[in-house]
């Protein structure tokens, strides 16, 4: 592991922890989570080194299990906000003429709608689960990631290494994928690593409103929602998420730096 | 003695160079150049791409372009060290005392103000004389230039005047604050020969007028030959050799010096017609997509199996249009292209996969016309496996084959395109058209972005591989000694169309027609006193008409 940068390393030390975290949540996690473990609002002791919640629910169990949700949900969005984006967005590069025009007007129309509008309409008349709620915040998100990836493709379809290609008589498939691709993906990568956090804020966001993650399930938004009032009072349960979605935006950007300039220094890029 | 004018001893330039995963780390770009230059001398520094010409040049300026640092020697400038210059002495001394002209006339102005603005603007910035002085030397500087309409060409903005005359207005803006050293870098390169030679003529008397020093920097010997008094020859940041022009011409002493002067004379016996036609255009017209006029009119040119047809002309005589009309990239508006006795499909998605094998095209960047993130072996493994189905070891080994080919050797199949120099990088285009065992390859400028030395490596390569492969060449180029090179038959094309078409004998002797004449006779030649006695004879041929 020669040649990582500190704050690669603190990055990746930390997006690391979330993730173990989420992922092995049962085995860490102190106590149940919904169990009734102490009083109301407790202040962090030997026993609840978070304190307790706004009904006596340990803070951390909530953290670690809310973590679960919202790095599960934000994630799956975000991967599938980028397979359909750039693929639809190398597609409209490539085709041109009338076909970008009509899918880059649609995307226009989806984007001039306020995402969380948007959002809160589709969810108030779905059911409000998961699976749902990933396909919703994935396809919204798909139209910033369709507008980079046409960009960034427009530019790489008008290269020499591209015209050869056509000339050879190769398919859309290989020119997506072999020749554009592979050269779009820097620019991409970093605004994953943007995506991603806009995605935890996006789902906390809902939470918060009561649209997203339903109860008694955690996540982070709505463990703010839950002790939102403890907050009159000077109780901080409430500002504990908001400390762990701003640690993990920024050690995830950090790891999306690096990569950036990993790949880009590495064989040349375009333009160096 | 007084001292003279520039005076450079034990020069050092370094640059930090960061290679990826390695600490950064110093470089030397230049050691131990000296020279000197007397008032109103010419000094041509020419060194191929990375010699470390421009470096030098800019240094009398002590100005270090993209990180570089001037790390060791002295700079004087009428007897004073410059490098010791502080940030202000340095401002009065830039754009007053020396000057610069650039490669790029038409990046280097400033397209949203008038040409009269920028052309005194160091002028007044530097106090030398009032802005009414400014405009009149100005206007006396276009006239001397040989601009149009001297007095009204200052009103006009960059996007309105042609490349050539812009070059001649950015020579006027280096001499209108009355400098006494002048750094031309590379002032006609990007220009067409028939301009070339009116540039580098205004830039000859303009120097001789106004008893400037000047340093000229280039890469074309033949050019430098005409303006300069004394040739430094650079190579890799170290002097070769230093001498009187007509010393470093006539009489080269060091084996580099004299590739350099004996470049570009290759020359290719033509091969007889053969009747046998793998490529004809038979009055073809074209034009862009929403527009309404032809940039194409009525060319029909045939092509000989096993044959090179060069298409010679200057930029925007539609030469590269043919090509992308016979590749199907631009379907022609009239005319049609048969290939191999077949009629092609005017459009590329009309044609069957053997047409486009057969049909293999090299471009002039090497570097955008490979696939950055590909190596070697997929880039030209491709085809292999795109048109003949070869795989795995079968794939490998033919690519070693054609890696053979191209002389540069199994070793370089997992390299990346970045990783090679330009030559390698055109040598490796080359074996990916030929993995495509092809029939006709159309090579588009494909050495004109390359040094002397290493063009004359890859037209060698093309003629080798002609002889062995049987493939016939379209040949795209502005530049006759290619042509002489490698032609065995030749289409002139001026403004879109053909102006003389034949076998190279008879497109090369005369009678000429008026364009050809002019086209043949700006090509600069490697003799001292070639740019007078051609600017005679035209002064006597329009005195006679």
């Amino acid at each position: 592991m020669r040649g990582i940068p500190v704050s690669a390393l603190i990055g990746l030390f930390f997006t690391g922890l979330y993730f173990l975290g989420a992922i092995f949540a049962p085995f860490i996690a102190p106590y149940g989570l919904s169990e009734v473990v102490g009083d109301v609002w407790e202040p962090s002791s030997s026993r609840h080194l978070l304190g307790t919640d706004s009904i006596g629910r340990d803070l951390l169990t909530r953290m670690i299990y809310g973590g679960r949700t919202t790095i599960f949900i934000a994630t799956m969005a975000t991967l599938l906000s980028f397979v359909t984006g750039s693929v639809l967005g190398f597609l409209a590069a490539v085709l041109g003429g009338w076909m970008d025009q009509l899918m880059s007007r649609l995307i226009d129309l989806l984007m001039s709608i306020p995402t969380l509008i948007f959002a809160l309409v589709v969810l108030s008349v779905m059911p409000v689960t998961v699976p749902v709620l990933i396909v919703v915040m994935g396809l919204l998100d798909s139209t910033r990631v369709y507008r980079l990836a046409r960009a960034v493709a427009v530019d790489v379809n008008v290269m020499d290494f591209v015209e050869a290609a056509r000339l050879r008589g190769e398919g859309r498939g290989w020119i997506i994928f072999r020749e554009i691709l592979p050269n779009a993906l820097s620019p991409l990568i970093a605004e994953m690593g943007l995506r991603f956090i806009f995605a935890v804020l996006f789902v906390s966001t809902l939470s918060f409103l009561g649209l997203g993650v339903q109860p008694p399930a955690a996540d982070w938004g709505g463990i703010v929602k839950e002790n939102k009032d403890g907050i009159v009072y000077g109780i901080p349960a409430a500002l504990v998420p908001a400390f762990a979605i701003a640690t993990l935006a920024i050690s995830v950007n950090l790891v999306a730096d690096w990569i950036l300039n990993r790949t880009t220094s590495l064989k040349g890029g375009r333009g160096g | 003695m007084a001292d003279p004018l520039l005076k450079v001893t034990d020069l050092k330039i370094e640059a930090t160079a960061y290679p990826p995963g390695e600490p950064p780390q110093d470089i030397t770009i230049v050691e131990d150049i000296s020279f000197a230059l007397e008032k109103g001398r010419v000094l041509g520094l020419i060194g191929e791409s990375g010699a470390g010409k421009s470096t030098v040049g800019l240094s009398a300026m002590a100005y270090g372009r993209g990180g570089v640092r001037i790390t060791g020697g002295e700079v004087l400038v009428n007897g004073r060290d410059i490098l010791k210059l502080g940030a202000s002495g340095l401002r009065r001394l830039r754009g007053a005392e020396v000057t610069y002209v650039a490669q790029s006339a038409a990046a280097a102005f400033n397209p949203a103000r008038k040409i009269m603005e920028q052309v005194t603007e160091a002028t007044l910035a530097h106090g030398r004389t009032s802005k009414r002085k400014a405009e009149a030397r100005a206007v006396s500087l276009f006239a001397k230039l040989g601009l149009p309409d001297p007095e009204n060409f200052g009103k006009r903005y960059p996007h309105q005047v042609s490349g050539g005359q812009l070059q001649r207005a950015m020579t006027a803006l280096a001499l209108c604050p009355e400098p006494e050293l002048v750094i031309f870098d590379e002032p006609t390169t990007a220009l067409d020969v028939t301009t070339q030679i009116d540039v580098l003529a205004a830039i000859k008397d303009a120097i001789r007028d106004t008893g400037v020093a000047a340093l000229y920097i280039t890469h074309d010997l033949a050019v430098v030959a005409q303006v300069s008094d004394e040739i430094m020859v650079l190579r890799d940041g170290h002097r070769i050799e230093y001498g009187a022009a007509d010393q470093i011409i006539n009489d080269p002493q060091e084996d580099y010096t004299r590739a350099l002067v004996s470049v570009r004379s290759i020359d290719h016996g033509e091969k007889q017609p053969t009747d046998d036609p793998v490529m004809q255009a038979s009055n073809v017209a074209a034009r862009y997509k929403g527009t309404k006029f032809d940039v194409l009119h009525d060319v029909s040119v045939a092509l000989d199996a096993g044959q090179t047809l060069a298409v010679v002309g200057e930029s925007g005589s539609g030469k590269s249009t043919l090509a992308r009309v016979i590749t199907g990239l631009l379907p022609p508006s009239r005319g049609q292209i048969s290939f191999a006795g077949r009629r092609l499909s005017a459009d590329l998605a009309g044609r069957s996969r053997e047409d486009l094998r057969e049909l293999q095209m090299i471009y002039q960047m090497a570097d955008v016309a490979m696939n950055p993130r590909q190596t070697v072996g997929t880039i030209i493994g491709r085809p292999l496996e795109f048109y003949f189905g070869h795989r795995g070891a079968e794939k490998r080994r033919r690519v070693i084959e054609l890696l053979d080919k191209i002389e540069l050797g199994a070793g370089y199949i997992d390299r990346y395109p970045a990783e090679l120099s330009g030559g390698q990088k055109q040598r490796v285009c080359i074996a990916r058209a030929l993995a495509a065992e092809p029939r006709l390859i159309i090579c588009d400028e494909v050495t004109s972005a390359l040094d002397p030395l290493v063009a004359d490596g890859i037209l060698k390569l093309l003629l080798n591989l002609q002889r062995i492969e049987n493939v016939a060449y379209l040949f795209i180029t502005h530049d006759l000694a290619t042509v002489r090179a490698i032609a065995d038959s030749i289409a002139v094309m001026y403004q879109g169309r053909v102006v003389r078409y034949g076998t190279k004998s008879q497109v090369l002797s005369p009678p000429f027609d008026d364009y050809t004449d002019l086209l043949l006779s700006s090509v600069p030649e490697m003799k001292l006193g070639w740019l007078e006695e051609v600017i005679a004879h035209r002064k006597m041929e329009s005195a006679g008409h």
